[in-house]
Formats: structure tokens, sequence, C-alpha cells
């Protein structure tokens, strides 16, 4: 019991002050003039981006009624594990339905669930999941050797600086975000992959060796940005707990 | 003797006979011996470890992780770095590998980091008080420990202490730094670095001195006040100006204003003109916009909102209601008669296209912005009060102004802003006291903080304003402390001008704006430090006649700029002669002469064993490799000895290029080389062809 103030007194000094993710909104912001029955996203979900690092992107959830049409006036409130942070955690709809908040992640590289609540006109919670993803250190080097070496043929996403070469290819590369394939290679398979080229394990010869390029660190850096980012997520696996 | 008596009987009153004294004494004795013993106990830290002993206990690496835990209080001493850290008295898992699920703090495992804790500690990172042994005095700022720890989103700060240039997994420091010197901080602020160098500008803020020449006094009074009103990407940050304060300001401006001098030719106007009343000739005036690549470096809104085009020059979407005519059809003429600082070229375009120019872009204008907006002619009060204006909100740090002195240092000092100490900033509603949300406030609401603050109003998004904190936050007292040897020092700017009379073209043609040579320079087109030991004469010429992007991915960029033949001649005599590589050695291997066999020996290496056809084209029919240069005619292009050295070490010649080094024999890349020179240009034939 003792030591319970002085861990709630780091959790609030690491949330940094800005607005804490465990707020009850209703108490301190302004009322709801109307009451929505579903929240959907908007905007803002599976973003990638540092840990505590402000992401990129806001992220924009939509209330709407019964007949789906958009809520303006309802109100809407943010929460997240620790560390996470809102900037708004709490607020009311606009003219279009939406609210908006920029999102700051926890210090661990991990994924984070992030919930938005609004409530029906009979008080009931509505809630909805959102998803995001915190690269820590070694996957942020990952992503930016993802860019430099990987993305051009193994993201199929053009932008407008660059073409993606996905689609010239006969043997799809793997997005990385492809779970259900990548998390069934262990660590030392992708490594031989990267090192030796797709041969290696009766890939697309069209896969270049980067052994010779990349550094055992660069490689590794690559692979946790790659179990990251997977979707489903890639699972560690456990310590088993015994009893003694 | 009496005496002694009485004395023994006093201290048989109170402790009986001499042995129970020495009892009693013992006793305390080992009373106060085992206060020290019992504080420890039931200190915090024992706590923390007696819950740790407890958590391993019911696991199957018990018996490991036993053996890798130390009751006791843990110190790192590091007295080249000034560390005295017990972090991991309490984090005593920080390394355990196979905690990895453990989320519990304080015994989680610390994610993948480049330092080891052993050597470099933690405060050097999350800062914080190393030496202190309790939760609070650690973490948070007390009156004895001024220094609280970091919030994670401003981690990268800590790199940036001693890695004082670009670092790879530091993204938000290297924003950060880029900002502080492109968004204008450092024209009011000065940040010395500790070596003793100080951050410079890289943005350049227009000269003011010939401003009436260029524009209206209506439109400097809008601008004024609402700077993004005009152009969301306009960089001037809005300073929240009243009406007066702006009417007096661009009454000063406009009455101070020099004539630089331009010179007009009717030709080009009367044309604009035309331009401007012809939807046809907007059509024509349109693609010459899009031939010239205007859109390379100026961006104009769309009509669905958006900003296309590039950020080096100003966005250009209400251009027409900004500039007068004549000014216009100048400075397109040669933008370095108005400004001999901008980073615009000289194209050389006759008065036809100058007046197609002007008149297109005169087009662009928003009625809407200067609707509003009725002056009356200034008075001489209005005049003296805009000067005085001017030098209050510090106008002359950023731009030139006719008899205004340049200001120095008109913000405060911020090189040691990241260990400014809690008791010396300023609150404000809402504000946490702590520095990282200071600094954060301040970048977000900057005259929140008391009422005659100057500071302007930016327009910073989330992840602009976190990579400024981070790189504000790097700047601490350690930082200037820190031997030198133990950091990496940032790459000293580049002061490379080419000589000669190639020399004065490149500055004419400003190629720095976007092409780099031996450190200086844009990165918007290819480094061009090697160029003259990887390309042919006759493909360069060319080239300059009609430039042509070599990648199918890669939106070009290049401009024709209607050279002469004997200004062209110049430059490729300078650039085949100059930028050359010594690790590639023309005379090694020839560009032509290879055999049937060896171009064929080149060809199936090519497709089968190292599969170059993912990236590359050469057949423009079969080939989809979209990342490389197309290789259809690289045998006219470039040199035998480039390529063979390319294809020995790609990151030799470019650094962080994507093709990998194939670890390629001599024997392969030669046939390789061979191959790649026997490609000239068959599929334009074949188009021809057709």
């Amino acid at each position: 019991m003792k030591r319970v103030f002085p861990i709630c007194a780091i959790a609030v000094a690491l949330l940094g002050g800005t607005a804490c993710s465990h707020t009850p909104g209703p108490a301190s912001s302004a009322k709801p003039t109307a009451y929505g029955t579903a929240l959907v996203e908007s905007s803002g979900g599976k973003q990638t981006g540092g840990v505590g690092a402000a992401l990129g992107q806001p992220v924009v959830v939509q209330v709407n009624d019964d007949q789906g049409n958009a809520v303006p006036g309802a109100l809407v409130t943010m929460r997240g594990p620790t560390g996470v942070a809102f900037d708004p955690a709490t607020g009311l709809s606009d003219s279009s339905g939406q609210f908006t908040t920029n999102v700051a992640l926890g210090f661990s590289p991990a994924r984070y669930q992030l919930t938005a609540t609004t409530t029906t006109k009979a008080s009931k919670p509505v809630e909805l999941k959102i998803e995001e993803i915190g690269l820590g250190y070694q996957q942020t080097l990952g992503s930016q050797l993802n860019d430099q070496y990987c993305a051009r043929c193994h993201n199929s996403e053009s932008t407008p600086e660059r073409v993606s070469n996905y689609d010239n290819l006969e043997v799809k590369p793997h997005p990385f975000t492809d779970g259900d394939t990548l998390n069934k290679m262990s660590d030392a398979d992708l490594t031989s992959i990267i090192s030796f080229g797709g041969p290696a394990l009766n890939k697309s010869p069209l896969m270049p060796p980067y052994g010779y390029t990349l550094t055992k660190a660069q490689m590794q850096a690559l692979i946790s940005y790659i179990r990251t980012v997977s979707d489903p997520p890639y699972g560690v696996p456990g310590v088993v707990h015994v009893e003694k | 003797m009496e005496n002694q008596d009485k004395h023994a009987e006093l201290r048989k009153t109170l402790f009986g006979s001499s042995a129970r004294v020495f009892g009693w004494m013992s006793a305390l004795l080992l009373i106060l011996l085992a206060i020290a013993p019992t504080k420890n106990f039931f200190s915090e830290w024992h706590g923390y470890q007696q819950r740790y002993a407890k958590l391993i206990g019911g696991r199957g690496d018990a018996t490991v992780l036993r053996r890798h835990f130390e009751p006791g209080i843990h110190q790192i001493w590091n007295p080249d770095l000034q560390v005295v850290d017990r972090c991991t008295t309490c984090h005593v898992a920080l390394t355990e590998t196979t905690l990895g699920e453990v989320t519990e703090q304080p015994f989680s495992r610390h994610p993948a980091m480049p330092h080891k804790v052993d050597q470099f500690g933690c405060t050097m990172c999350h800062r914080g008080q190393g030496p202190a042994t309790t939760v609070e005095e650690a973490h948070m700022s007390t009156l004895a420990w001024e220094e609280p720890i970091l919030p994670a989103r401003y981690m990268e700060s800590s790199c940036g202490q001693c890695h004082r240039g670009d670092l790879q997994g530091a993204p938000q420091l290297n924003l950060g730094r880029k900002m502080l010197a492109s968004s204008g901080c450092v024209h009011c602020h000065t940040i010395k670095r500790p070596d003793g160098t100080s951050f410079t500008a890289t943005d350049d803020p227009p000269s003011l001195s010939h401003i009436a020449d260029k524009t209206t006094r209506e439109w400097v009074y809008a601008w004024l006040k609402d700077p993004q009103a005009y152009a969301t990407t306009a960089k001037m940050p809005n300073f929240k100006l009243s009406d007066n304060d702006a009417r007096d300001i661009s009454a000063f401006l406009m009455s101070n204003s020099k004539s630089a001098g331009l010179k007009s030719a009717a030709a080009s106007l009367d044309t604009a003109k035309k331009v401007q009343q012809d939807p046809t000739l907007q059509q024509k005036a349109s693609s010459l916009y899009g031939e010239s690549f205007c859109a390379s470096c100026h961006a104009v809104q769309n009509a669905a909102g958006n900003v296309v085009g590039g950020n080096l020059g100003p966005e250009l979407t209400r251009v027409g209601t900004k500039v007068k005519p004549e000014w216009l059809q100048a400075w397109i003429r040669d933008p370095g008669a108005y400004d001999a600082g901008t980073a615009m070229p000289h194209y050389r375009f006759n008065d036809q296209e100058i007046g197609m120019l002007t008149g297109f872009l005169l087009a662009k204008a928003d009625n809407d912005l200067l609707a509003n907006v009725h002056l009356e002619p200034a008075t001489p009060e209005q005049i003296a009060n805009g000067k005085h204006l001017i030098d209050e909100y510090g106008c002359s740090s950023c731009h030139e102004i006719n008899g205004v002195r340049h200001q120095e240092n008109f913000g405060p000092d911020l090189t040691r802003i990241g260990s400014k100490a809690v008791a010396q900033l300023p609150t404000a509603p809402g504000v946490q006291h702590a520095l990282p949300d200071y600094v954060a406030n301040k970048l977000k609401q900057p005259r929140v903080f008391g009422p005659s603050l100057k500071m302007p109003q930016y327009t910073f998004t989330a992840t602009q304003s976190d990579a400024l904190v981070n790189a504000l936050l790097a700047e601490t007292e350690r930082a200037h402390a820190m031997p030198a040897a133990l950091t990496t020092p940032a790459i000293q700017p580049s002061h490379y001008e080419p000589a000669g009379k190639a020399g004065q073209l490149m500055s004419d043609l400003r190629c720095f704006s976007c092409h780099a040579i031996n450190g200086r320079g844009g990165d918007m087109a290819p480094d061009l430090s090697l160029e003259g030991s990887s390309v042919q004469r006759a493909w360069l010429l060319q080239f300059f006649r009609n430039p042509n992007t070599l990648r199918p991915a890669l939106v070009r960029r290049m401009p024709k700029f209607n050279l002469t033949d004997a200004e062209i001649a110049t430059l490729t005599d300078y650039i085949l002669t100059v930028y050359q590589s010594p690790k590639v050695d023309q005379e090694s291997i020839p560009n032509t002469g290879y055999s049937s066999a060896e171009v064929e020996q080149g060809r199936q290496l090519f497709y089968s064993r190292y599969g170059c056809q993912s990236c590359h084209i050469v057949d423009t029919k079969k080939d989809k490799g979209y990342i490389g240069p197309t290789l259809s005619q690289a045998g006219s292009r470039l040199t035998a000895a480039w390529v063979f050295t390319w294809l020995k070490d790609p990151q030799g010649l470019r650094p962080g290029t994507a093709e990998p080094n194939r670890h390629m024999s001599d024997t392969d890349a030669r046939a390789l080389t061979a191959f790649v020179m026997s490609q000239k240009g068959n599929a334009k034939q074949e188009v021809a062809k057709k």
C-alpha cells in the first residue's frame, strides 16, 4: 500500500502532464448536445510511430446514429494503456460528427489498443477499439532500412515520389504486414533470406542477397520491425510458468 | 577517597554492579548497531528486491535468474560521463533476455538499444537523479534534486547530447535539428554547440529593401495580419498584429523601399495581358509552366484543396494577387537581379515565354484576399510608428530592411535550454511546471506565458513540435561538459564553390538548389560529386540539351535551361574533368570491343545468376524493373570503368544505395560490364521502326 503512491506519481510524471488518459471525461469538459449510437473509425488507425512520440496523423472517429448519419455535438472520450497521451482526451464531435485527437504512444515498443467511448441517450457506453503500433529504437532503425532497401518491392503502395515495383514482379513479395506467412518463419529463416536471397529458402530468385551489404545488427533491426508490424501479431514463445 | 566512594555509590544506585553496567552498555551498542541493517531492511529498494525474488521464484528459469541477481545496492559508475546511477538497485532485470513478457515495473526488461547499460548507465538517456535510492527522489523533481525523469516522447533528445550530427535511428532529433535551422528559430535565438560553432539558418527570408517594386501595400497588410490566409504553406509565423500595427508597419515598409532598377519589357507585358484574357493561350502557358518544371519547387493548391508541388520556393496559389506584373516578368527573366541569394535558377527564357509565364501566374489571383483591405495614405506619424514596431518585433532578425539594423540575438539564448532549472520557468494555467511541457507549450502557444511576449504563433504539426522539443532538450549542461573524444561531431556545412567559367554558370543556374556536390547542395536531385567518372561525354552533352529522367519510377524534375552550345560544352568539360572518383580507373577497362561471347555470358549472369531484372530494365518490352535506372541505353551513357567498379561495390561509390553488394568475382563483373555496355539504345530503334 505504501508504495502505491510513488508508483502513481511516476506514472503521472511520465505522462508529461499532457492530458491524462485516465481523466474522467464528462466531469471536466463540455456537455454533450446530442447522442449517437455507434462509433466508427474515420482515419488514423494502424499507424506506426516512435515510442512516446506523437503519431504522424491524428486519430479521427465519427459518431453515428441508428441510421448511420453523423451526429454532431456528441461527447467522445479516449482511453489507452499507461503512457498513452491524447490531445485532447475528450471533446464533442464537430459539425460532420467527427472527433479528432492527436495521440502520443507509451514507452515500450508494442501494439497499443486505444478505446474511444461515447454514450447513448440511455447513458449506455459505446466503445470503439483502435490499434496503433509503437516502434522502439531497434524497430525505428528497421523501418528506416525498410524504406531504404525493401519497401519499393515489398510495399505495394506507390507514393507520389516513387512508383512501387510490386505489381511488376511475377512472384509477389510478401508485404511485411503479412503475418499469416511471415509469422511462421523463424528469425533464422528471415536472416537467411535477407543474407542469401530468395533461393536460400526456395523463394523467388528476384529477391537479391543483402549479406554483404547489411550488418548483422541491421538485419536484426529489420526483423524486429517486421515482427512488430505483422498482422496478425507475431507471438513470442513465452517462458512457461511452473508451480512448485 | 571519599569522593571515589561517592561515585561508586551513585553507580551502584543507578546500574547495580559493574557487570550489570557492562551488560547495559553492550545491549545499547547492539541496538545502535542494528539500526543500519533495520533501516536497510525496511527501505523501499529492499521491498522491490524481495518482490523480484518472489516474481522469479515460481518460474522455470528461476535458477538462472537467481544466479544473475545479487541483493544490495547496485551502482553504475562512469566518471567520464559523470554517471553515478543506482537505478539498477530496483530495476534489477534490465538485461534479462528471458523476461520478455514481464511488463510489471520496475522488473521489465529494457527494449533493444544501441548502448550497454553497464557502460552508459541510465541517467545519460532518461535523466532523473542517478544516486537517489527512493522512487520519488530518483524520478521526480524534489527540493534537493532538480532534474525529473524525461518523458519517453523526448528520449531522442538525450542521444543528441553526444551525437551532434545526424543520427540513424533518431528521426525526431534529426528532424528537429533540421527545423531549428530551416524554420527561422536561429534567426532570433542563438544556439551554440559545445564545439563552439552555432546552428546556422538554412532558410532565406526575402529582403524587404525593394518591396514596393514587388507588391502593394494592401497585400503587405493582409500578409502581416495572417500569412497563412495567403498561402497555407507560408513559413512566416503570425505575429497577431492589431489592424493599426499592420497598417503602420506596411506604411513604413512601402515608404522605405528603394527601387531595384528592374528592366521592364513591353513585349512580355503585352503577351502577359493577352494570356490573361485568352483561355487557349492560357493552356499553352500552362504547358510551358509544366515543361519548365516550375512545380518541382513551387506548389499550387488544387481544386480539392491539396497543395501539390515542391516546397523549395513559395506557394503560388494566389500569386496574382500579390505581385506586380512588371516585377514578375523581370523576376522570371533573371531572379538574381532582384535577389542575389535566391535559390531560383536563371532560365534563359525569351520575351515571349516570359510573357506567357507572367500571364499564367497573374491569372492565379484571389480577389477575396484584399477585398476588405482599404488603407488611407500613410501619415508621417504612422510611418514613424511602423519603424518603432519593426524594432520591437525584431523583423530585421530575419529580413533585410533599409535603414533598420540587423538585430543579433533578438530572442533569448537557447544554448543550454535543455538544463534550464524548473525554478526559472514561467508558469501558465493548464501547463505542467516541467521543462518539456514548457518548451512544447512555448511552441504551441508562445504568448500564453506572459502578456508582453513577442514570439509569434507558428503552425507546427504535433510531429514537428515534438521534433523541435527533442532538438532543444538535447542542448544540456552535460552536452557541454562532455569530453570531445566521447562525442560524434556534427558535419560542418560545406562551402564548396566550383571555379572558373563553369562555376559562374553553375551558380547562375543554381545547380546547388537541387544537386549536392562535395557536401554542399540540396537533396532533390542526384549527388554529382562523382558524375565525371560515371558518364560519357556525348551523352552528357545530349542530356543538357534535352534532360530526361533515367528511372521509370521517378518524376522528372530537371528543367531545360535553354543553354547555348558553348555553355553546354563548358559545363560538360568541367564535370568530366573535376568530378572524378579516384576509385574509378578509366584506363582499366574499355568502353567498347567486347566479344559476343562475353556479352552473351553477361546476359546469362544478368538474367539468371544475379536476377538484375528485378530492379533494372534492359529489354523495354519484357523487363519490368522499376527501381534502378533503365539500362537499355547504358552503353552510350555510362563508362565501362564506372559500371565495373559499381558492380564490385555499389555502396563504395554511392553510400546507402539500394543495390546490394554481391561480392562479385572480377570475371563475372567483367562479363556483366560487357553486357551492360552492349546496350546502346536498341529499344529506341525498335520503337522508331514501328
